[in-house]
């Protein structure tokens, strides 16, 4: 098999060795699928298939991408209004730069994943919601966005046909909870990025009150090939019951740090010791959060694990972004848990209580505890805190539902060493007072 | 109807109604705090926690917001199941951590909502250990107090300032823990409905300003059911004083006007009671001009002795109560009673009232204008003038929303939701006014004209319903939505003086009839009792009042200051003349010191009384507290004069026996006192009074020991079902015109009223008071003209030398009595004029200049409206003590030493 149909992503860049642009995209087979799904299908039939890929949301949830293209009602609104498709590229979550590497190199992938999926739910008007930050992406994405408009892929009468679509980069103005699809749409109207209440769901009242789909950047760049290939090509690139390759990352005391497209269900072993280069010499690994920062901590017991969906989250945790921040035996488990606190805290919309206070306690006592001033009594408050906070449905959306994830199973497996510093009066893991 | 359980007993409500709602409707304790009633659920505070069960066999359950969910058939929660408790104690934990411990010294204590629901859900200590997050805070003006401090972030004020009032300059600023509530920088808060904040506000982040000044607790305020004597909408207030002063007003819940929001008139206006500028001593102006003071018979003699003139006129007032004005009718009869309007305001105002009682259109009350789905504002800048309709309005426009998320499956109570669903959608508003308005924000589309010009539009729109064709956009797009409503609502009313705008608005009604429309038609009056005033007679004109007594005639002049009714001149030629004149009033004015016996008269908050509002409501507003020095209500005054002048038919002992005959005495209409309000032999349960002290009202203090160390006995009340004391009840389902304070144990703030409520935001328990005088005939009366002349003068630009004057009316100013109060004083503008920016060029004027005419008193500053029709000039009444404008063109002129007035100029009136 060739690479691009090992590896839909990420094989293109492979072959051209950098950033790949319209005229290599094309000589890759790029925007073949696009014309096709414009040109030859209906958009049922491209949310069909997209259904029966069997792809997932990548931006962490995991939700079937068709299914949710199939929530917004089909044909031209009967009013006439507008639908709207958006692209979440905030991608904020700590130790994550999948989306960052993909709209760097292979703009079009994404570009050409948008106008399949904006034709699939009638969408006229797409808007790429970009983390702030994302200069350099932002550069390629916009000389993609005008060579696709050049070539008439974009814009009014695509591919020659009566779709339209008018398509838009959004800077963000900064905030992680951006990544949450409401906050983003509120963020995207100009308003203060807090979350909305669901329902109503975005593919029912979306951004400006429209029907409106939010998908994650490496979710969109798996539609072309989806579309070129056919689903069952897709579902067979899977290693377990999910569909597709996945790209992977690790960070962290490895000796070779960073992002793979490996079908999913790789084990955590093997990206590690294979693609990562295994743990640098004198560090032991002792836990990682497989998905980002909002994703509980996963200890040895679970490293032979498949990095997929249901595997992961059987485990108590979530394949999240799939890409993991790696915990040594240096790191302690009390500071890493403060500092991950401290970022959640710092990033709440303020919004609802637990959250916006309830983060703030839990980052000074673990400050508190981490310096030596922790009391009996403190992680019994840390438990409350966290079972508080993070039971979903307790907060109006899930930054605390994930702020949470990895301080809760920190206190599970790391329980010892939250004792050990309260005991103590000092953190174990510093020598002559620094870490 | 759906059935659910709670803690194991079972509810019935309507399905679909907010879990929350639900529960407080079944008066049961459940705290929360970013939910409000008028504004629905936004699910911000997670205080209202409780736990859902799937079924019967479900024992654990999953905690669920109360005011994120629908109540469904069959549904189980337990608000006391323990682990929803400790989720709610948590809550108030986490709100806790940075909220002062202040209460004891906080001017919100004892009637906090955030206390309470500490209280309420047991949080006793503190676990949090860090440094409490501190805020520098704003001068917000005159009317609000700003202390972030405070703040539990519960996003109440932004919702209601912006979302539900439509204000621009107080936001939500910052994120995660260190969210601040305020205006971008130091500044008066724009909206005239921010007092509200100081209500929707549960802790003490907004306070009212003037109020927090006197150090003083809701329990040991003395209060009473009162209304508001700032415009013709007659707003329900809570009335409290301590100490002889009148401490403030909140909102007093009415199902069909005002609910739980009054404008800032209202809420700060009240303070004229206790002005420097108060009438406090009965006084006969002697020989040399001066007044004598400090004997209150003498001043009756002379005032007798005046009256005993072969020719007597009475001059009445629109101000003052009905029993006021009836009680002078009876005194010089009524063919010598004149209503106190001025000449061009009787004619609006009459021709308003018989197109209300004559015309057959619904009037509708404040709830029915926010539900109607299309409204035309016609003349009526309707912001100042009755703000309550403005913001009911501004509610009536987003109908389509809610419609539009019905169709969306969101819950109408989801508020967020529902806005965000509708965007910008709105339904139809469209304004005709001669200046730009605060609802032009929100309207379809505006239009500017003078008087003649908008009464030619609205003449043309009827046309157009009749099957006319105009070319006018305006005419055919309102004309067309009008014809599409299924509620429509015309809103005109007095303050342009033009009865052609009130006729050619009763066109269109008239026109949307022959459709087979139902349409609503409401005109605002000028005053709290103008209505009142009209259906009592039909009186003496004001001029020729004022020209009896320039030949000679005496006259009692009741609360009322002819110089805002008259043109100066013809006042002075009355006033100065041989006539003697009997003046009563609340405060001072240019014509009270121009009267030879002076009788200090009461204000509404030291009288129990009746104003009629613009639906012809009639509503009792009860004394709050016993007037000191000679004060008496002017009722009591012209009934002392009446018994030694030997009438027995003009004078009354007690206020109910006055209000009775004023009653009967209405022609064509049968009202009895006791459907408008309880009367002085009501009480609870057949023998408790209400009480207008709170049972916790602290008794003897030092405050008055420099007079007496010994606590004054309390006075008895002969007049109303309240007593003066402690000693009485306040149990919520008496009648809701006397519930003298909203508390219900545990709920010691004004979160309470639900529990007054038969479910929440509906009647009260004991009903909403007050009744209509008129019922709307269903058809119009026979004998009402429906051919008027409609034909236009077509304002012209005038000579270079002149500008069309029109009236224009300032919330804060234009109110002869509120702007007496300290803080609206000190939020009014100083006199102004609206000019198109061409007459300000061609008079080299910039906005913030001065200008005057040798047609007007005093100066005015330039303030400079688009709108405003070029050739034209807008003066805001009022503002120099002058409400009648020159009815011909007049010439500005720069005037080069003025100075514009500030906030807080010491030229404004003294606080008291």
């Amino acid at each position: 098999m060739s690479l691009l149909e090992t590896k839909p992503l990420t094989g293109r860049v492979e072959e051209v060795g950098g950033p790949v642009f319209l005229e290599d995209y094309e000589a890759g087979g790029g925007y073949v699928a696009a014309k096709k799904a414009v040109t030859q299908m209906t958009p049922s039939e491209v949310i069909d298939e997209v259904k029966d890929s069997n792809l997932r949301g990548r931006g962490g949830a995991g939700f079937p991408t068709g299914t949710k293209w199939g929530f917004v009602p089909p044909g031209p609104s009967p009013d006439g209004g507008v639908k709207y498709l958006v692209c979440n590229g905030d991608e904020m979550e700590p130790g994550t730069f999948k989306d960052r590497w993909l709209i760097s190199n292979n703009p079009h992938s994404l570009i050409e994943g948008m106008v399949i999926g904006a034709y699939a739910i009638g969408a006229t008007k797409a808007y790429v919601f970009l983390r702030g930050e994302y200069f350099e992406p932002k550069s390629k994405l916009a000389k993609a966005i005008d060579e696709a408009k050049a070539a008439g892929y974009l814009g009014e009468g695509v591919f020659g046909s009566d779709f339209d679509l008018d398509f838009r980069i959004h800077s963000s103005g900064g905030r992680y909870i951006c990544g949450e699809e409401t906050a983003l749409l509120n963020a995207l109207e100009g308003k203060r990025a807090q979350p909305r209440n669901k329902p109503p769901f975005p593919p029912a009242s979306g951004a400006w009150g429209r029907p409106t789909i939010v998908n994650n950047v490496e979710t969109y760049c798996n539609v072309p090939s989806i579309i070129q290939n056919g689903a069952d090509w897709f579902r067979d690139l899977g290693l377990t019951e999910d569909a597709g390759t996945k790209i992977y990352g690790v960070s962290g005391r490895v000796n070779n740090p960073g992002l793979w497209e490996l079908p999913i269900g790789t084990t955590i072993r093997e990206i590690i010791d294979e693609y990562a280069g295994g743990m640098q010499d004198g560090f032991r690994l002792r836990g990682l959060l497989p998905g980002g920062a909002s994703t509980d901590f996963l200890v040895e017991e679970h490293f032979d694990l498949a990095m997929d969906y249901g595997t992961i989250q059987a485990a108590g945790s979530r394949m999240g972004t799939g890409t993991m921040i790696l915990m040594d035996d240096s790191i302690c488990p009390v500071d890493m848990s403060r500092n991950l606190q401290h970022f959640f805290a710092q990033e709440s919309c303020g919004f609802c209580t637990p959250c916006r206070e309830g983060l703030p306690w839990v980052e000074s006592l673990l400050l508190d505890i981490e310096e030596g001033r922790g009391q009996p009594g403190d992680l019994e408050i840390l438990d409350q805190n966290a079972q508080y906070i993070g039971a979903p449905g307790n907060t109006f959306c899930l930054h605390a539902t994930g702020a949470i994830e990895p301080l809760q199973s920190a206190l599970k497996y790391f329980r010892d060493d939250f004792e050990r510093h309260i005991v103590e009066g000092r953190c174990p893991y510093r020598t002559n007072g620094n870490a | 109807m759906a059935t659910f359980t709670v803690d194991g007993k079972q509810y019935e409500v309507e399905a679909g109604t907010n879990l929350l709602q639900a529960i407080l409707s079944q008066s049961l304790d459940l705290p929360y705090f970013c939910w409000h009633p008028a504004m629905g659920s936004v699910g911000a505070c997670r205080q209202c926690a409780v736990i859902q069960y799937q079924d019967a066999e479900d024992e654990r359950g999953r905690l669920t917001m109360a005011c994120m969910t629908d109540v469904q058939d069959g549904m189980i929660v337990s608000v006391e199941a323990a682990h929803a408790k400790d989720f709610r104690a948590s809550v108030i934990e986490w709100l806790m951590e940075n909220h002062p411990h202040d209460c004891p010294v906080c001017e919100e204590g004892g009637e906090c909502h955030l206390q309470d629901m500490t209280v309420m859900t047991g949080h006793s200590v503190r676990r949090y250990r860090d440094k409490k997050r501190t805020w520098e805070n704003q001068d917000l003006g005159p009317f609000i107090g700003h202390e972030m401090n405070r703040c539990i972030t519960c996003y109440r004020c932004v919702r209601f300032y912006q979302d539900y009032a439509g204000g621009k300059d107080l936001g939500a600023f910052g994120s995660r823990s260190r969210m601040f509530f305020g205006r971008v920088e130091d500044g008066v808060l724009e909206s005239e409905f921010a007092g509200n904040l100081v209500e929707v506000c549960p802790t003490g982040v907004f306070t009212d300003k003037p109020f927090s000044q006197h150090y003083t607790r809701k329990w040991d305020l003395q209060s009473a059911a009162s209304v508001c004597p700032g415009c013709s909408v007659g707003c329900n207030t809570f009335a409290s004083e301590r100490y002889g002063v009148l401490k403030r007003l909140h909102n007093r819940y009415h199902n069909d006007l005002n609910k739980y929001f009054i404008c800032d008139r209202g809420r700060f206006g009240s303070h004229f009671v206790n002005s420097q500028q108060r009438v406090r001593h009965a006084a006969v102006k002697a020989n040399d001009g001066v007044f004598e003071y400090g004997d209150v018979n003498a001043a009756l003699d002379r005032a007798v002795e005046i009256l005993k003139h072969e020719d007597v006129v009475g001059i009445g007032s629109p101000r003052a109560s009905m029993e006021a004005n009836y009680a002078l009718r009876q005194l010089v009869g009524e063919e010598n009673f004149c209503r106190g309007l001025s000449d061009s305001e009787r004619i609006v105002t009459d021709q308003a009232c018989s197109i209300l009682m004559k015309g057959g259109f619904k009037v509708p009350t404040v709830t029915e204008v926010e539900a109607a789905d299309v409204v035309v504002v016609i003349g009526e800048d309707i912001s100042n003038t009755a703000p309550r309709i403005a913001l009911a309005i501004r509610q009536a426009t987003r109908n389509v929303s809610f419609e539009m998320a019905e169709s969306a499956n969101i819950p109408l109570w989801q508020d967020a939701g529902v806005r965000g669903h509708a965007q910008h959608q709105r339904n139809a508003l469209y304004v005709a006014t001669s200046n730009s308005t605060r609802l032009d924000d929100i309207a379809e589309a505006t239009v500017n004209a003078l008087s003649d010009g908008i009464t030619q539009i609205a003449s043309q729109i009827a046309g157009q319903i009749s099957g006319e064709s105009h070319e006018n956009t305006f005419v055919t797009s309102v004309a067309e939505a009008l014809l599409a409503a299924e509620r429509p609502l015309l809103v005109t009313g007095t303050s342009l003086r033009d009865p052609n705008v009130l006729n050619a608005t009763a066109a269109i009604a008239w026109a949307l009839r022959a459709k087979e429309k139902e349409p609503a038609m409401l005109i605002a009056g000028s005053e709290v009792n103008t209505f009142n005033t009209v259906v009592t007679c039909e009186g003496l004109t004001l001029n020729s009042a004022l020209t009896r007594i320039a030949d000679g005639a005496s006259a009692v002049i009741l609360e009322n200051d002819l110089y805002r009714r008259a043109q100066s001149d013809s006042v002075d030629r009355a006033l100065e003349g041989d006539g003697e004149v009997v003046a009563l009033d609340v405060v001072e004015s240019e014509t009270l010191v121009k009267a030879n016996v002076v009788l200090p008269a009461a204000s509404y908050a030291e009288q129990t009384g009746t104003f009629v509002n613009y639906e012809t409501r009639a509503q009792r507003f009860y004394q709050v507290f016993q007037p000191q020095d000679d004060i008496q209500p002017a009722w009591r005054w012209l009934s002392k004069i009446a018994s030694r002048l030997g009438r027995t038919d003009a004078s009354w002992t007690t206020v109910d026996e006055v209000s009775r005959s004023a009653l009967a005495a209405l022609p064509g209409i049968d009202a009895s006192l006791e459907e408008l309000a309880p009367t002085k032999d009501f009480r609870i349960e057949g023998e408790h009074r209400v009480a207008r002290q709170t049972h916790r009202y602290s008794g003897r203090t030092a405050m008055n020991a420099d007079v007496s160390v010994h606590e004054p006995k309390a006075p008895v009340d002969d007049e109303t079902p309240y007593s003066y004391s402690m000693e009485g009840q306040n149990p919520g389902d008496q009648s809701g015109s006397v519930i003298p304070y909203s508390w219900t144990p545990g709920w010691n703030s004004n979160q309470s009223i639900f529990k007054f409520q038969a479910e929440v935001s509906g009647d009260l328990l004991g009903q909403s008071g007050g009744k209509r005088l008129f019922a709307v005939p269903s058809e119009p009366d026979a004998e009402v003209d429906k051919e008027f002349d409609f034909s236009v003068t077509q304002p012209t630009r005038p000579a270079a030398d002149g500008l069309v004057p029109f009236p224009i009316h300032d919330v804060f100013g234009s109110d002869e009595l509120s702007a007496q109060s300290w803080p609206v004083a000190q939020r009014a503008k100083g006199p102004y004029v609206l000019i198109h920016p061409d007459d300000a060029a061609v008079l080299s004027a910039s906005a913030g200049s001065g200008v005057r005419s040798d047609a007007l008193v005093g100066s005015f500053e330039v303030v400079i409206d688009d709108c405003v029709q070029s050739g034209s000039v807008g003066i805001a009444v009022g503002l120099n003590g002058r409400v009648e404008i020159p009815d011909r063109t007049i010439a500005l002129v720069v005037d080069p030493d003025f100075e514009p007035r500030q906030l807080g100029d010491a030229r404004v009136i003294a606080k008291s």
